[in-house]
């Protein structure tokens, strides 16, 4: 009798198991290929966000490079897995879009792209991924405020002389974001690494000879 | 018929998941942000819910009572990794906003709750009536949480509701209060327990008033009192 019952019960959970696994199997068929774009929309945006069309005429989202492995330390360890994209116009590289990350965030570290333009300067940069304090720490992510926008134009020597938001002078340097300074910094900090990366492996330069 | 409109109210108001019953707890107090955050969590709730109250209702004669828990869990998980995935593929970014909490679906105890409390002893016509009523109930109050707090905490309604309607929801976003600094505490965590309880208390609150009038107007038959005589003969 007991056995019988075990025997009914766990066939039927068996009918069961694999009618659900059935129909979630169909679904993530149907939806793989919308995901997948979804997906790569997504990562273009952002890049296309940095470095504009009209700059440039190449596929950015796959021309890719590695990261120059003797340098890949300034991005932070999480960014090792990431690759540069380039922006060409012509065969000519413009800029170069670095994945980076801080480790040092007020709760965890703070993934983000910084665009370099083949000047040094910097053409934007954009938090990716971050759970700095919702009202305080999130103004760096673009949704949230304008803060994130004060790096473009910079390059590694206005960053290091004056424009240094990290440096504690008041009325010096990047704006201020009230009530996060740690996040202020790891960021600030962050971008400058990136561009000691960007001027000591030279990305732009490797392919010539 | 009367009957609908009972399932209704029960869902929509007496019985609802959120402010009576207080289940699904979690995602009400974690994702209701903004309004665009709780109309997407509340719709994948509604589809989740509708689904598994009528495949449950549908198999009730087949599954025995010893199985019939995971029988219905199964059911709701596919239900949810379905809903995830649509999302995932028509809503990239809401999907990637509220992240954990769409799989999280699952252990929406309001869910499993009324597949087991009712759907499992009903007929499918108001089995349905019953998932939609109390899944609108409950998307509802998160649609309330939402709007309180991203009014206190940031000056506007419905800002990025084109993450959920397109390009054409741009527009939509209301500023409310324009200069507006932010009021913290409304965005974080605490917020959402504030306008949570504020809700409970006014739901409470109209109840005991309904309630005293209700009382009021079947005031107690005093001996002596003048009455109606409505009835000539009984019996022969």
């Amino acid at each position: 009798m007991l056995r019988q019952s075990i025997g009914f019960n766990s066939t039927l959970l068996g009918i069961f198991a694999l009618i659900t696994a059935g129909v979630v199997a169909v679904t993530q068929q149907l939806t793989r290929e919308p995901i997948a774009e979804a997906k790569e929309r997504a990562a273009q945006a952002a890049l296309y966000e940095i470095i504009p069309r009209e700059r440039h005429d190449n596929d950015l989202l796959n021309d890719v490079m590695p990261l120059a492995e003797d340098h890949a330390h300034l991005l932070g360890k999480d960014a090792q897995r990431g690759q540069i994209h380039v922006a060409r116009s012509g065969s000519e590289p413009v800029a170069a879009i670095l994945p980076s990350v801080a480790p040092d965030g007020y709760s965890g570290p703070i993934e983000m792209i910084v665009g370099v333009d083949a000047d040094g300067r910097i053409a934007g940069v954009r938090v990716t991924s971050h759970n700095e304090t919702p009202g305080l720490g999130d103004k760096i992510d673009l949704r949230k405020g304008n803060w994130i926008l004060s790096f473009d134009g910079h390059d590694l020597e206005s960053m290091r002389n004056g424009g240094h938001a990290a440096s504690s002078a008041p009325g010096k340097g990047f704006d201020q974001l009230t009530g996060a300074t740690i996040t202020r910094k790891a960021v600030t900090r962050q971008v400058e690494r990136t561009l000691e990366y960007f001027e000591t492996a030279r990305p732009l330069e490797t392919n010539d000879e | 018929m009367n009957d609908f409109k009972e399932i209704s109210l029960n869902g929509l108001w007496k019985n609802n998941p959120a402010l009576t019953q207080l289940l699904g707890l979690c995602p009400l107090l974690a994702v209701t942000g903004s309004v665009v955050n709780a109309l997407g969590l509340g719709i994948a709730t509604i589809a989740v819910l509708v689904g598994s109250n009528l495949s449950v209702s549908l198999i009730r004669h087949r599954v025995s009572d010893a199985v019939r828990l995971p029988a219905f869990v199964m059911i709701i998980a596919s239900f949810t990794t379905c809903a995830e995935l649509l999302m995932q593929a028509y809503t990239f970014e809401l999907y990637q906003i509220l992240g954990i909490f769409i799989p999280l679906i699952v252990t929406n105890c309001a869910i499993l709750g009324r597949a087991d409390a009712f759907a499992s002893r009903n007929p499918v016509l108001p089995s349905l009536v019953d998932g939609l009523m109390m899944g609108v109930g409950f998307t509802a109050v998160l649609l309330a949480v939402g709007a309180m707090r991203e009014l206190l905490g940031a000056g506007t309604l419905f800002a990025n509701m084109h993450l959920l309607f397109g390009e054409i929801a741009r527009g939509w976003e209301l500023t409310i209060i324009p200069d507006y600094s932010g009021f913290l505490v409304a965005v974080l965590p605490p917020g959402a327990f504030l306008a949570a309880g504020f809700l409970i208390a006014l739901k409470n609150f109209i109840d005991a008033e309904l309630k005293r009038r209700a009382d009021l107007r079947k005031q107690p038959v005093v001996r002596g009192s003048k009455r109606v005589k409505t009835t000539t003969v009984i019996g022969s």
